[in-house]
């Protein structure tokens, strides 16, 4: 799916020979300033390599529109911005974005329960916790069903439990609609549960270790 | 009507009284601002004698040339009161966008306004067109301000949220849309303000300037009314051209955000 080929970006990332298979998991694990969330940045064109090429489906990914990909290469921040107003509002507001339909309340409703929100869609956002914020921004990017997740950190402000709970259902949610899911953690337990590969990252740079799930 | 009075030098010496009473005030006080007041008050008369005097000359020769002239000249003074305003946070760009929009906004709704609603012949009357030019290219620069810096700040903090709205695949438009907006918004705010208190909680300066000169206040009136709506057809002109061309510089053409070098 995606194949890096000696890309660079300002000392932050190098890697010399990477792919990233589709329909996979793949955890990216590495210290912080280890140039993980500028990789994930990179695959879906929010920065451009000073060198190098990335190809998304052995296409150059300079010669794809950008807003294009994205629509197919969906990221997550690892603080998500949520916008006004309600929870239904920010469900709504991706697929609003990447200019597709809105979906009915139902599937709202299902999708609050994948990642574990107990809120009303009439709730209005200022009144969620940061914990509950990661998690509607999380089903805002499951709704828009795309054919890439890129997850920086997804558990990040969440506790253990929940956050092994959340990404139990992300991953279960990805295999299921045969989708990719590339995702940041700090977390080893996760990306050896769950991962089909590990990439492990220092300075920029691919080390060993990555490796297929036992 | 009834005639004008002519205010002798006497008269407007007088005037002058209130300038002394404040001064006294502020000595007592230990304001220390003796200095500005005087200050102010020197540049007001002077500034004021000086444009007199263009005026007649202006009004004397009534050449097209001249005209333009003088309205390049409000126009260059305005552009450069803008840019001053916004501070150190502005880039290249969106000083080019400023330009391009002030000229042609304020342009088009003067000659608009000279043209159709004066129907003004000819066209370039030095007493009609400067003092009208004036009133719309002075109120499009307070609201093009307005806008600019509020669109430099909203772009500047919300910055995260535009970077998100991109990864979910928006576009430049969608994801600065609310931005961009808001800052319209909040520069056409005012115009529209004062249009609510007119006539009420006061008068305005050239409807009373017309009624002191012997003008009926119904011809008055008139003219208020005309040119509220162009002050209004001016600045929204200038401001939407401005934040639909001004949220563009903050990206690059493969709909990144610029990030500072």
């Amino acid at each position: 799916m995606f194949t890096l080929k000696n890309v660079r970006y300002k000392h932050i990332v190098k890697v010399d020979n990477l792919s990233i298979e589709s329909e996979k998991i793949t955890c990216i694990l590495g210290k912080s300033g280890a140039g993980k969330t500028t990789l994930l940045k990179l695959l879906n064109k929010m920065i451009t390599p000073d060198e190098g090429t990335i190809f998304f489906h052995d296409k150059p990914i300079d010669t794809i529109d950008s807003v294009a990909l994205r629509r197919q290469v969906v990221m997550l921040a690892q603080t998500p911005s949520l916008y006004p107003h309600t929870v239904e509002d920010n469900l709504q507001i991706g697929r609003l974005f990447s200019d597709k339909a809105p979906v009915d309340v139902d599937h709202l409703k299902r999708m609050l329960q994948i990642v574990e929100l107990n809120k009303a869609l009439s709730d209005e956002v200022d009144t969620l916790s940061g914990g509950e914020k990661q998690r509607l921004a999380l089903g805002r990017m499951l709704l828009m069903k795309p054919d890439v997740y890129l997850l920086d950190e997804p558990s990040a402000s969440l506790d253990e439990q929940t956050a092994n709970l959340i990404i139990k259902q992300v991953v279960e949610y990805t295999k299921k609609h045969q989708k990719t899911l590339i995702m940041i953690t700090h977390q080893d337990t996760i990306a050896k549960r769950y991962a089909d590969t590990i990439i492990n990252m220092v300075d920029g740079q691919l080390v060993q270790g990555g490796g297929v799930r036992e | 009507m009834n005639d004008i009075i002519q205010l002798t030098l006497y008269q407007l010496g007088a005037a002058f009284i209130f300038v002394i009473v404040l001064l006294i005030i502020v000595k007592i006080r230990k304001l220390k601002r003796e200095t500005l007041l005087i200050i102010a008050t020197l540049r007001m008369t002077v500034q004021l004698v000086i444009v007199g005097y263009v005026l007649v000359f202006l009004f004397d020769v009534s050449h097209p040339l001249l005209t333009v002239l003088v309205i390049l000249i409000m126009e260059a003074f305005a552009i450069y009161t803008i840019i001053k305003r916004a501070g150190k946070h502005i880039n290249k760009a969106l000083k080019r966008i400023i330009v391009i929009s002030m000229l042609s906004g304020t342009l088009i709704s003067v000659l608009y306004f000279i043209v159709v609603v004066i129907g003004l012949s000819p066209w370039y009357d030095p007493q009609y067109f400067i003092p009208i030019a004036g009133m719309l290219i002075g109120n499009a620069m307070t609201g093009i301000s307005i806008g600019v810096n509020k669109l430099i700040q909203d772009m500047t903090t919300h910055k995260a949220s535009i970077e998100n709205a991109l990864m979910l695949g928006a576009t430049p438009k969608k994801a600065s849309k609310h931005l961009v907006d808001q800052a319209f918004d909040a520069a056409i705010i005012p115009t529209i303000n004062s249009m609510l208190g007119m006539g009420i909680i006061f008068l305005p300066g050239m409807m009373t300037g017309q009624i002191l000169s012997g003008v009926s206040p119904l011809t008055a009136i008139e003219y208020q009314i005309a040119i509220m709506l162009g002050i209004l057809g001016s600045v929204s002109l200038t401001v939407l051209l401005f934040v639909q061309l001004g949220y563009k510089t903050y990206f690059n053409d493969q709909a990144q955000l610029k990030y500072k070098e």
